[in-house]
């Protein structure tokens, strides 16, 4: 090899291991800069959420101070006296999410069994497509259509049923009967559940999809029924899911403002009956904030926020609390 | 095939056609399955013998637009018959898949799961049963002080064993293994073949096999299938050391497939 050309050779090869060294401090930096981002990303909602919750109990300290544990308790809500108390709306959110839960569970999981297990193909996509249609509809409109459609409808042909069947019963009946008005605690309930059902729905048929099909076979191989299959092996794999889809739609159900409001009837009175009107937290504060005076008063309706806030927070505790539960009856994993 | 006329056939197949749609994946099939003897199917992907397996215990009819048609007999009365009560049927052919499908629950209930569909046992005839099943899948040394814990907690030739043991728990006369070692490493593909060899024993086995060796070390009878044909069939030993068809001494020697 000529002199000059190893020379040449020498000078190419050094050229491009700075190149190189350049690159891979540019790409180092690189990397630290998109660390950096992810990092501030995932505190920055971290920050918000502590911000929250400062504030929200900042802004309630008044009435914290003024009533104490006694605002959890009292039925009292009278702006011109300054007496607050959140029994009413507490149990209004607690119960209008209960009814609508104890409706929307069974329903959303017949729609997911037909949709995954039994329903011909043709019809899987359009009801799938349906039901996700109905989850993107704004719940104004659930509202607006609760109040002009359904609850005329319901004080019509339902309320009187219910009032001569249900309110006889001797232990369920006070809590069935009472004027046909069609808004109340009941309908609020139903609206509520007719809201969440597309969510739950949707959840559980896309995690009933990835259960692996060999399972499903396996479990018909050894002679299980449909029923069976679903309810031993399909339910039990895909459990984390399921609870994960009841509690959206159990969380939408807990802070659903305008359609509750439509419907609940708005009436601070705390009444056996799920026919009579009631109040829900958030249904509160939408119809209040704006006419707040005085600083108690807007401090009573942050509490309630507050409050709204601690009931989802032991919402979700509650249910992961109940799948490490279920996962003990499964058996221990080592 | 002298060897078919001493041994008392469990499964007799006649004219078994078998349709994906408008896809004829099975082609006449005739064949006997041999009393408490281990069968093999091979072939190569797609000639049908996973498909072949899947209609002894009609599993394909999970599946919409899928059909067979012909006989399948088992003990006198036709697998195929629509009147046919499925369940009944699958407590009596067990069926062992291509991956370790261990069911979300503990060891012990994997196995009572499908003892519970037909039979009522007290506890402790139940437990007798599910030991008397993880013994026969040669896996009680290893479990029988977990009991309790996840089925999925196990290894992988663990979970097969226990996929086994649940299989024949509910004492089904005929055991189809689809692959049952595809997924497996080499000690545990040895424990499972030696744990076969153990079952015919007790059962008729049929065993789908990607792996020629495995049929060869395993089965006495040996079904080749092609392209949905049934090529060739007789004891292993005759379709490995003397094949009379040229397509299966050219797939048995590596020429093809």
């Amino acid at each position: 090899m000529p002199p000059d050309y190893t020379k040449k050779l020498q000078s190419i090869t050094m050229k491009s291991t700075l190149l190189h060294q350049a690159r891979l401090k540019q790409q180092i930096w690189l990397d630290m800069l998109f660390r950096g981002l992810t990092r501030t990303s995932a505190f920055g909602v971290l920050v918000l959420l502590v911000a929250i919750i400062v504030s929200l109990v900042i802004g309630s300290m008044p009435a914290i101070n003024a009533f104490g544990f006694g605002f959890l308790t009292s039925t009292e809500w009278n702006p011109v006296t300054d007496e607050f108390g959140a029994l009413v709306p507490i149990v209004g959110t607690l119960v209008t999410s209960a009814i609508a839960l104890l409706i929307g569970i069974p329903v959303s999981f017949g729609i997911a069994i037909f949709l995954t297990e039994l329903s011909p193909r043709v019809l899987r996509r359009p009801l799938g497509i349906a039901i996700e249609l109905l989850a993107g509809i704004p719940s104004i409109i659930y509202g607006m259509w609760g109040l002009f459609v359904f609850a005329p409808l319901f004080a019509d042909h339902f309320e009187p049923w219910i009032n001569d069947h249900i309110g006889t019963l001797p232990m369920l009946g006070p809590f069935f009967s009472g004027p046909p008005m069609g808004i109340g605690v009941l309908t609020a309930g139903i609206i509520l559940a007719i809201m969440i059902i597309p969510f739950i729905a949707s959840v559980m048929r896309d995690v009933f999809e990835v259960v692996p099909p060999m399972l499903k076979e396996s479990a018909y191989g050894v002679g299980a029924t449909t029923w069976e299959v679903v309810m031993k092996i399909v339910l039990p794999y895909t459990r984390i899911g399921v609870v994960g889809g009841i509690m959206l739609g159990l969380g939408r159900a807990l802070g659903e403002t305008m359609a509750v409001t439509f419907v609940i009837g708005n009436a601070h009175e705390l009444s056996k009956s799920l026919l009579m009107p009631g109040n829900s937290i958030s249904s509160a504060l939408a119809n209040e904030f704006t006419e707040a005076v005085g600083d108690l008063y807007t401090s009573a309706l942050i509490e309630l926020g507050l409050i709204l806030f601690f009931i989802t927070f032991v919402v979700l505790s509650l249910a992961r609390l109940m799948l490490y539960k279920l996962g003990k009856g499964e058996g221990q994993t080592t | 095939m002298k060897s078919e006329t001493v041994h008392t056939p469990k499964v007799i197949v006649r004219d078994l056609n078998f349709f994906y749609g408008n896809y004829r994946a099975l082609k006449d099939i005739n064949l006997d399955i041999a009393e408490k003897m281990v069968t093999a199917f091979i072939g190569p992907s797609g000639c049908g013998k996973s498909t072949l397996l899947r209609t002894f215990n009609r599993m394909y009819q999970l599946y919409p637009k899928q059909k067979a048609t012909g006989q399948i007999m088992l003990d006198g009365s036709n697998v195929l018959d629509p009147k046919q009560d499925l369940n009944m049927l699958r407590a009596k052919i067990g069926m062992v898949f291509q991956k370790p499908t261990p069911f979300p629950m503990s060891i012990y209930d994997n196995i009572a799961f499908g003892v519970k569909l037909y039979e009522r046992l007290s506890r402790n005839e139940m437990d007798e049963r599910v030991e008397w099943a993880l013994k026969k899948a040669a896996l009680w040394g290893e479990v029988s002080n977990k009991l309790k814990q996840s089925g999925t907690s196990l290894s992988g030739g663990q979970q097969q064993r226990l996929c086994i043991a649940r299989a024949i728990a509910v004492k089904p006369q005929v055991l189809l293994l689809d692959e049952p070692t595809s997924a497996l490493d080499p000690i545990s593909t040895a424990h499972i073949e030696k744990l076969i060899d153990e079952l015919k024993k007790d059962f008729t086995i049929v065993i789908v096999t990607h792996n020629m060796q495995q049929a060869a070390r395993i089965s006495d009878f040996t079904a080749y299938m092609y392209l949905g044909d049934l090529i060739e069939f007789g004891d292993t030993s005759t379709v490995f050391t003397n094949p009379k068809r040229k397509e299966t001494e050219d797939y048995i020697t590596g020429r093809f497939g």
